[in-house]
């Protein structure tokens, strides 16, 4: 949906671009007109049938004062800073660990894990919660690939997707985002105030062929993503081989962020 | 009919100019709301929903309550009932009317609202919501629009009128019932995941909803020459003791649950509302006040003698509407987001602006039952004339 209307902005865009330019046979010349300033791989879109992620927190806990891959997500999204915590928008974002796994917190845990940051992000639940209560069809779950889609021209504001989702993943808009942010990406949309937004497995990347903003970033190699439907993709090789838990599992939501420990 | 609420003497008007001065304000502070977005509102990531969505679900239980007329009059031919079913079905008429309008400030992208009925969602509550308090807005208009055009003509109401009467019956237990499964189905919010949450919401309903109606009678008793008589104000007195008994019970059944499972999940809703949580007590003195009112108004009510004296019954009145709506308009809501899903207590707070936008959708409510009201008695020649056709007036029951 939001690529189609993209899709469609952009072809509108470059087509009177290429009429005044008077290069109109290059437009229609079926090349993908679709990213031209952005770099596209030759080999087409990343697909998958299920996308998933794995996070090494054991990686991540290394380097706790890396925030590489939260930047990188939030300035390729236009997500704005907001100084009071009550108006924040964020995609990924660090909560500590008895915060994000609430219910496998104990008194006598080690501390470093106790307090360390944990990555979390919106989860892509099979069964998402959210998807459920939008009353507009604005949030659902692509059946190719199994990312939770925004239509933020569609969102009503109305918050049931942030109030049903479990892992607090959404946010708000509760005041116009463009002044805050810091520099505004030409390539992705901004959004209007009064709409719900999150994390999208940047899907804009994988039509591009590229991998997720945040898994690009991470220098250490803490994030991994990939087909859970392909036995042999990388995800799949480390949940067969390591230990990895889900956030609050029992609701039934079937996320698909898995967590190294 | 309509032309009736246009003549009135300077008393009426100076009311209705009154209300219309404070929505008037609200309007000013909606548009400061609708331009600079919702963190204007004391709202945000945490608690998500808060002062209005808590006013929508305390009045749609308002609005449900004119069942509780509705029923013994047509069902039952209860006759007592004949004076005031026009009251409740104006009062329920009213109380949509502030729901709908509490959900259109609540959203962030108000007219984007009709996405609701051009993408209908039929797995999400809020679709089903919006289409049982239409369905229940439209019946109520139709069934009081016929009855009291007829009753206006000295005719009996159509026949056809009767079967849209019985449907407004289930239909008013299926807003509340709508309403509560929009918050008891969320895995996220075990605050609210209960079972009894809609069973508790129409009892609640059922003790606030009459409550008012009575508190609507001997108001006007007093500034009108519309007398409901005793015996309605005294059964609407049973209904109220009896729904406010056994929300009661209801409440006492869930501290039960939370408290004695200790599943902390359950157990630190209950704990922030009663006692505090991580330092945070805001909302325990609320809830203090509303379980002593809550008490103080069975005593009344239970007691006989309390409640058929009217001014005892004009305090329990108070007590209970007072104690429901701080349970429901305040609580209930809030609550259910501390501790947050990731396990913060965070604080919350309705801002000025919030408020006053809560207090203006009030004064249009108000607004909306003094002219349903002086349609209603003016139509009865009982708003200004002393009781002229009172014994003439037949039940306006459908059929007969």
């Amino acid at each position: 949906m939001g690529i189609d209307r993209r899709k469609f902005f952009k072809v509108s865009g470059l087509t009177a671009l290429g009429l005044a330019g008077g290069s109109v046979s290059k437009v229609f010349s079926g090349e993908d007109f679709l990213d031209t300033a952005a770099p596209v791989r030759p080999e087409g879109p990343l697909t998958a049938q299920r996308w998933a992620m794995v996070i090494d927190l054991r990686k991540c806990h290394e380097q706790a004062d890396c925030n590489d891959c939260v930047t990188a997500c939030h300035t390729t999204h236009n997500v704005p800073k907001w100084e009071n915590p009550k108006d924040e928008v964020k995609w990924i974002w660090k909560e500590s660990f008895e915060h994000a796994f609430h219910d496998q917190e104990h008194p006598y845990q080690q501390e470093s894990l106790k307090h360390l940051p944990t990555l979390v992000l919106c989860n892509h639940c099979d069964n998402p919660p959210c998807v459920r209560v939008c009353p507009t069809g604005a949030t659902w779950k692509r059946e190719k690939d199994g990312i939770v889609m925004m239509d933020w021209h569609r969102c009503i504001g109305c918050r049931y997707c942030v109030v049903a989702c479990p892992y607090g993943a959404r946010s708000f808009n509760w005041r116009d985002p463009r002044p805050k942010i810091q520099k505004i990406e030409p390539d992705f949309p901004t959004r209007s105030r009064g709409v719900v937004e999150k994390c999208t497995f940047c899907e804009e990347r994988l039509a591009r062929g590229m991998l997720p903003a945040c898994v690009e970033a991470c220098k250490y190699g803490a994030m991994h993503f990939g087909d859970l439907e392909d036995p042999h993709s990388n995800v799949r090789e480390l949940l067969s081989k390591r230990y990895t838990i889900r956030r609050k599992p029992g609701l039934g939501t079937n996320p698909e962020v898995y967590y190294i420990v | 009919m309509l032309e009736k609420a246009l003549v009135g003497d300077k008393r009426y008007w100076t009311w209705v100019i009154s209300l219309m001065a404070v929505i008037g304000i609200a309007t000013l502070f909606y548009l400061k709301q609708y331009s600079e977005g919702l963190g204007v509102t004391g709202l945000g990531r945490d608690v998500t929903w808060g002062f209005y969505i808590a006013q929508f679900t305390f009045l749609v239980g308002v609005a449900a309550s004119a069942v509780m007329v509705v029923l013994p009059y047509y069902l039952h031919d209860y006759k007592a009932f004949a004076k005031i079913t026009i009251l409740g079905e104006f009062l329920a008429i009213s109380a949509v009317t502030m729901c709908m309008t509490f959900i259109f400030v609540d959203m962030g992208q108000p007219f984007r609202i009709v996405n609701v009925f051009l993408y209908p969602s039929p797995t999400s509550m809020m679709f089903w919501d919006t289409v049982s308090l239409s369905g229940y807005m439209v019946l109520n208009i139709i069934i009081s629009h016929v009855t009291l055009g007829a009753e206006k003509q000295g005719m009996a109401p159509p026949k056809w009128i009767k079967p849209v009467i019985i449907l407004s019956i289930p239909w008013a237990v299926s807003i509340h019932t709508v309403t509560a499964f929009l918050y008891a189905g969320l895995g996220a919010r075990p605050f609210w995941m209960a079972a009894i949450l809609a069973p508790r919401f129409l009892a609640s309903a059922f003790a606030a909803g009459p409550a008012l109606l009575i508190l609507f009678c001997l108001i006007l008793r007093k500034v009108t020459k519309f007398d409901a008589g005793r015996e309605p104000v005294q059964t609407l007195a049973k209904i109220v003791t009896y729904a406010m008994a056994i929300n009661v019970f209801f409440i006492l059944m869930e501290v039960f649950t939370a408290v004695y499972s200790g599943i902390p999940e359950h157990l630190e809703h209950f704990k922030f509302m009663f006692l505090g949580l991580e330092g945070n007590s805001m909302m325990a003195p609320w809830m203090w006040v509303s379980s002593i009112l809550a008490v103080v108004s069975l005593i009344l009510l239970l007691n006989p003698k309390a409640r058929r004296n009217e001014s005892w019954l004009v305090v329990a009145c108070i007590a209970v509407f007072l104690s429901l709506w701080i349970d429901k308009g305040m609580a209930l809501i809030v609550t259910g987001f501390v501790p947050s899903v990731l396990g913060a207590v965070p604080t919350y707070v309705p801002t000025v602006t919030e408020l006053m936008i809560s207090l203006g959708i009030y004064a249009l409510g108000l607004l909306m039952i003094t002219v349903l009201y002086k349609i209603a008695l003016s139509v009865r020649g009982q708003w200004v004339t002393k009781r002229i056709v009172e014994t003439q007036r037949s039940p306006v029951k459908a059929g007969s």
